[in-house]
């Protein structure tokens, strides 16, 4: 449904020229949604400001619903982008207009008649869960309930293609739940194509089908989710899947934590494993194959597709060397062992 | 009171309001597209033109820079060209509508640049032209600092209506420079003051009133 081909992107600023996007490929195939993840700067906006041209790419071909995007003068492409919608991170409302208005504003554009509008407009209203307040002004909806409207606007011309630009970036965890829901819903029932961008693992969590990374400018990973985090095939993607997740001690511990050990402290390590090695018993073979004793501080796993993934900080007493071999066991399974400082004694005991 | 200065007191304020009004719509409908033309052909805008920026851009700053009494007396032979005559309400309208035509223009292109670029950019990716921006997105949105601003340019145009009032331009200014300063009409002197005064107060009550109600949905 849409197919980047070669894209490259330059921007010149002043004397010098920033590669935005280096030679990206990149096919979404109908009715996924496919999300691309990055840090700031990595052209994530840039990737998707090329897709309805918005931006244009220094090189490349952008195919969408089988017609060359690249290739159009600008009358048929401002025609095939009412067929691309998009929302934004800060929803772009028009202030003048009702959510109602808004909805209507590019079938106004398409030169749709008035009396045709409500047709399309009130179902989408129902979809998004408007409809008590269709006769509202943007500066009476809460943020959440403004990217609803953004959402049901791109709608309204029956898009193929849906392009989210850090869409639920301004919005509280709570409401970008109720946004995702409503994204995988409109692709379930309107088969919408999706690309997504975000820096939030969280959102990949919640509804992408597919996932790529960018770093600087290159697509660096780009794999069906599950494949994605049971196997990610770079240390940035090992990040980012961990990242999500929270693996820092409580205040409590984290105050005494030391750098470096002394006669009376533990070390604290921290596992982080991914789903192919989440269901080896690596506790147990701590305990019992070297002799290490072992104090959870802080574990989570969490669930993407039936793969489980985690991270666990735990205090160990023992061996040094029974410690180092230990270590060394986690390591060749595959697990990532880190010491990340030393407990005293008397906070964490282990009789 | 005689009953002649008063009638004059009434003609010399329906000439002012004349002046200002007719000097405003000719400078709001010019002001208007310029001002307009200005912010699009602006870097990075949606119809940029730098050089077309560049010489609109001067053109307003260098009229704006003349002050209005030597525009006034510069511009005769234009006035006359157009109106037929340099003296009178008519040719005052002349020089009064060019000096508001400026000082509209660069209110209109601050009044757009306050608006937020993204809804330009939402504006394009669901096709729109420019013409379709320009007319559902960017006026809309700056509707109400443009009144604001045309409020400010009305105030200002009493004000340089009296001037041009007493070089025979008529009205009220004329009427305060003939009776209340050469013949020491202290009476007129302050009665045309306090009609010049509710006049901006009128008007600014007007431009405050249709502000508040098209700022009604903002944030
Ligand atoms: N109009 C522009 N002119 C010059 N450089 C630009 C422009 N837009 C983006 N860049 C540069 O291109 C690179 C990619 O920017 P982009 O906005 O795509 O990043 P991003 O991944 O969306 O970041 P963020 O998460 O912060 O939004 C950055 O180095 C940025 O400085
Ligand atoms: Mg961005």
């Amino acid at each position: 449904m849409i197919i980047l081909r070669n894209i490259s992107k330059a921007y010149h600023a002043q004397a010098k020229s920033i590669e935005a996007l280096r030679d990206i490929n990149l096919h979404v195939a109908p009715g996924e949604i496919f999300g691309i993840i990055g840090k700031s700067g990595a052209g994530k906006s840039t990737l998707i400001r090329c897709v309805n041209l918005l931006e244009k790419p220094t090189q490349g071909q952008v195919i969408v619903h089988g017609e060359e995007l690249t290739a159009l003068p600008l009358a048929d492409l401002r025609k095939a982008r009412r067929k691309i919608g998009m929302i934004f991170q800060y929803f772009n409302l028009l202030s003048t207009r009702t959510v109602y208005d808004n909805i209507a504003f590019p079938l106004e554009l398409a030169g749709l008649k008035k009396s045709a509008r409500a047709a399309i407009i009130d179902p989408l209203l129902e979809l998004t869960g408007l409809s008590d307040k269709k006769n509202a002004f943007p500066a009476q909806l809460s943020g959440g309930q403004k990217q609803r409207v953004a959402i049901a606007r791109a709608l309204a011309p029956q898009p193929h293609v849906l392009l989210c630009d850090e869409a639920t970036s301004a919005l509280d965890p709570e409401t970008t739940h109720s946004i995702l829901q409503l994204l995988k819903n409109i692709r379930d029932r309107m088969n919408v194509t999706i690309l997504l961008i975000t820096h939030e693992m969280s959102v990949i969590k919640a509804c992408c089908d597919r996932v790529g990374i960018l770093e600087q400018g290159h697509l660096i990973e780009d794999n069906e989710v599950g494949e994605f985090f049971a196997y990610p095939k770079t240390e940035i993607a090992k990040n980012f899947i961990f990242s999500s997740l929270p693996q820092t001690l409580p205040p409590a511990i984290s105050q005494y934590l030391l750098p470096t050990a002394t006669s009376d402290t533990h070390p604290v390590l921290r596992l982080r494993f991914l789903p192919d090695t989440a269901t080896q018993p690596i506790i147990s073979q701590l305990i019992n194959q070297f002799g290490l004793g072992i104090n959870i501080l802080q574990g989570n796993v969490e669930y993407v597709k039936k793969h489980a993934m985690g991270v666990m900080l735990v205090a160990v007493s023992g061996e040094k060397n029974a410690l180092h071999s230990g270590m060394q066991h986690l390591k060749n399974i595959g697990v990532d062992a880190e010491v990340i400082g030393h407990v005293p004694n008397d906070i964490i005991p282990f009789t | 009171m005689s009953q002649t200065i008063l009638s004059l007191l009434l003609e010399a304020t329906l000439e002012t309001i004349y002046m200002v009004v007719m000097a405003s719509v000719i400078a709001a409908a010019l002001g208007l597209p310029l001002g307009v033309l200005l912010y699009v052909t602006r870097k990075g805008n949606i119809l940029e033109k730098n050089w077309l920026h560049r010489s609109l851009g001067s053109l307003v700053n260098m009229t704006r820079s003349i002050p209005f009494i030597i525009l006034m007396v510069a511009i005769i032979p234009f006035t006359r060209l157009i109106v037929g005559t340099s003296i009178g309400t008519n040719a005052a309208i002349v020089p009064l509508a060019l000096a508001a035509i400026p000082f509209i223009a660069r209110i209109v292109d601050s009044a757009l640049i306050e608006i937020h670029k993204g809804l330009i950019e939402s504006a394009l990716a669901m096709g729109a032209t420019p013409w379709q921006i320009i007319l559902k997105v960017l006026l809309p949105e700056a509707f109400p600092s443009i009144i604001n601003g045309l409020t400010l340019t009305v105030v200002t145009l009493v004000g340089y209506s009296a001037m041009a009032g007493a070089v025979g331009g008529g009205g009220l200014g004329d009427m305060a420079i003939r009776y209340g300063y050469e013949r020491f009409n202290l009476s007129v002197m302050i009665i045309t003051i306090v009609i010049m005064l509710l006049l901006v107060q009128g008007i600014q009550f007007i431009g405050d009133a249709l502000v508040k109600k098209f700022s009604l949905f903002r944030k």
